[in-house]
């Protein structure tokens, strides 16, 4: 087990340091020096201020520098409102966790229910139309789907009916928090529901099972305490993969519906060539993903006790 | 012991058969009956597409497929106009609108710099088709070469390799293509580059399976014992063995890179104007689309209907290729 555990450790922070080094060499790349704007400058004046920022040193120290600086959590000055990066994303990641956090417990619930009653049901109308459900989940981009939501949901029914049950956009109430969160997770439930269900297949046909039919259990108590249980462990491997989806799926849905998050401010760096912007917000995300696929990493040793046998008989 | 079981107690004393000289015969060996092929020999292949064009759905998105990939080339070409060619005096038109002026036909309508969106719709089609075709075929050759070499050869080289695919996998590979996206210049070759020099991880993992499951094989001993080199081993013994996977997930693959593209249109920092792909439509679409909802739900509906007939195509042709599923 403690094998295990520092071995994924060590993935996670070699990924990382890989992303760090990645981010360092894509501003090494750019074009342009940060003190050159329209106005000429003097080239003494260039060489003082690049040897005040320590841009004058071997590219080997600039880098170690600025590894240092980012593993301290400095991840630098926006080009723009000239505040530091870290502040920004202090303010706008709660709004983008919540909104994740709320799609992906949406899609794990729907899709382990959706899943299970495809698998349950395999073979009649239930599995096909959940199947279709599931199909159209991994073929709408969750822009157009965040879109035609806020077309229909949005404008259409307050058109129709005059009542407005879903806002256009916005993060303020309990109903605007809706549309966006469905939005976002559809494709996650969507591979969920998929490898819920092979998964469950798998399991309904195994021996086990048929020893809890033979016993004489009820059909719901098989489902729910034998099979979803066992049945449910790839979808934890799938949970970190999802995150990741989930949250470059969030750069647009946080625009689309104006949500003060993250990923509105990464976009907009992005159209701006704000590129400490881009890197700062590259670094915080991957670094949280890595340490969520980290923590889906042992979790699933936890949960999974034939993981945890391997583990103590080394 | 379960045998026993099944053989029921039979209480009276069953009559006893005797056999008449004449009750049995031999038949003798009728060569022709016995040699006679019972269905037709088919390959691997013919076996698999046989399969395949039974399933019903899996036709259906081939046909569709077809048409909007045939519909991409030929369209473009038919109209009168040019994707970029701008109608002032006809902004965001509707549906079927007929130019009063010369009496051409805008079959999706205008946009809101009055560029007819049939066009764009089609061109769109023409750039995202071959983003994703492209991206995808870097990827699988430099997929196919990771993941040969690296399955091959096994033990340290092996596992340096997958070490490195593990850290790469490690990012979101859109956060990957964006960063290199800023230090290149907008436009196709960026798109396709960026996307091919980041998305190949999978494909070597799978080819990487494939390869150490394969080689233990007797006719990779075969191939070794004459004194076939490793780079021919991996590519014509190898590779070909693990083409039905490879195509599977290449169908896979493409509507994850038409997602992609569209992705990063959608955001920014695709292809430059006027240049349509359906992610820049549904991008623009999606500004005006309180007003003039068409112009997101055109494009909307291309790339769903695209992503849902690669993807059924795809489960449809991993049925097909498994030999368990044979009747």
């Amino acid at each position: 087990m403690a094998k295990y555990v520092l071995k994924r450790v060590l993935y996670a922070v070699l990924t990382i340091l890989f992303l760090i080094a990645i981010t360092f060499v894509m501003m090494q790349l750019l074009p342009g020096s940060p003190f050159v704007g329209d106005k000429a400058v003097d080239p003494l004046v260039l060489e003082a201020l690049n040897a005040k920022y320590g841009l004058d040193k071997p590219i080997y120290e600039q880098f170690v520098r600025y590894m240092a600086n980012v593993l301290q959590g400095d991840l630098g000055t926006d080009l723009q409102t000239k505040r530091p990066i870290v502040q920004t994303i202090m303010e706008s990641f709660p709004y983008s966790f919540e909104l994740g956090l709320r799609a992906l417990i949406f899609a794990a619930i729907m899709g382990v229910l959706l899943g299970v009653v495809a698998a349950v049901k395999h073979g009649t109308k239930w599995d096909t139309i959940t199947m279709l459900i599931a199909l159209i989940g991994i073929s709408v981009p969750s822009f157009i789907m965040g879109a035609l939501l806020q077309y229909f949901l949005g404008l259409k029914l307050f058109q129709w009916t005059g009542v407005r049950i879903f806002p256009i956009m916005g993060w303020n109430t309990e109903a605007s928090k809706l549309l966006p969160s469905f939005a976002l997770s559809f494709g996650s439930l969507a591979s969920i529901s998929r490898i819920m269900r092979t998964s469950m297949m798998d399991v309904m046909s195994s021996d086990y099972i048929k020893t809890a039919k033979a016993k004489g259990l009820g059909r719901a108590k098989i489902v729910v305490k034998h099979a979803v249980r066992n049945a449910i462990l790839p979808v934890v491997t799938l949970l970190g993969p999802q995150a990741a989806a989930l949250l470059t799926g969030a750069f647009v849905v946080e625009n689309i519906f104006s949500i003060p998050g993250m990923g509105r401010y990464f976009v907009i760096g992005v159209q701006s060539n704000n590129y400490p912007m881009i890197a700062g917000t590259t670094l915080f995300y991957g670094a949280f993903l890595v340490v969520a696929n980290l923590v889906v990493d042992l979790l699933y040793g936890v949960i999974d006790p034939r993981v945890k046998l391997t583990g103590g008989k080394e | 012991m379960a045998k026993e079981k099944s053989v029921p107690e039979q209480a009276q004393e069953p009559e006893v058969y005797q056999p008449a000289p004449g009750d049995f015969q031999v038949v003798g060996a009728d060569v022709d009956s016995r040699e006679a092929i019972a269905r037709p020999s088919l390959s691997f292949w013919k076996d698999a597409m046989h399969r395949l064009f039974r399933n019903r759905a899996a036709v259906i998105c081939l046909i569709a497929l077809g048409l909007i990939i045939l519909g991409a080339i030929i369209f473009p070409m038919l109209s009168p106009y040019a994707y970029s060619d701008q109608h002032v005096s006809h902004t965001n038109a509707g549906f079927m609108f007929r130019d009063p002026g010369d009496g051409h036909l805008h079959v999706f309508g205008t946009d809101g710099l009055g560029r007819d969106m049939w066009v764009r719709v089609w061109q769109g089609a023409r750039a995202s088709l071959f983003i994703a075709f492209a991206a995808v075929s870097i990827n699988l050759i430099v997929g196919m070469i990771y993941g040969g070499i690296s399955g091959y050869f096994g033990g340290m080289v092996d596992n340096i390799m997958m070490r490195f695919v593990e850290v790469v996998n490690g990012i979101p590979y859109l956060m990957l293509v964006i960063l290199l996206m800023m230090v290149v210049p907008r436009g196709m070759a960026s798109l396709i580059i960026a996307y091919g020099l980041v998305g190949w991880t999978g494909m070597a993992r799978l080819v990487r399976g494939q390869i150490v499951a394969l080689k233990e094989q007797e006719f990779v001993v075969a191939a070794e014992a004459m004194g076939a080199t490793p780079a021919r081993i991996i590519r014509s013994h190898l590779l070909p063995n693990t083409l039905s996977v490879i195509i599977v997930n290449i169908t896979l693959a493409i509507p994850s890179v038409i997602f992609s593209e569209a992705f990063l249109s959608f955001v920014g920092i695709g292809l430059p104007p006027p240049m349509p792909s359906w992610g820049v439509l549904a991008n623009e679409g999606q500004k005006v689309f309180q007003m003039y909802p068409s112009q997101i739900i055109v494009p909307s509906i291309f790339i769903c209907i695209t992503m849902l007939a690669f993807n059924l195509l795809g489960d449809a042709l991993r049925d097909s290729f498994d030999p368990k599923l044979r009747r």
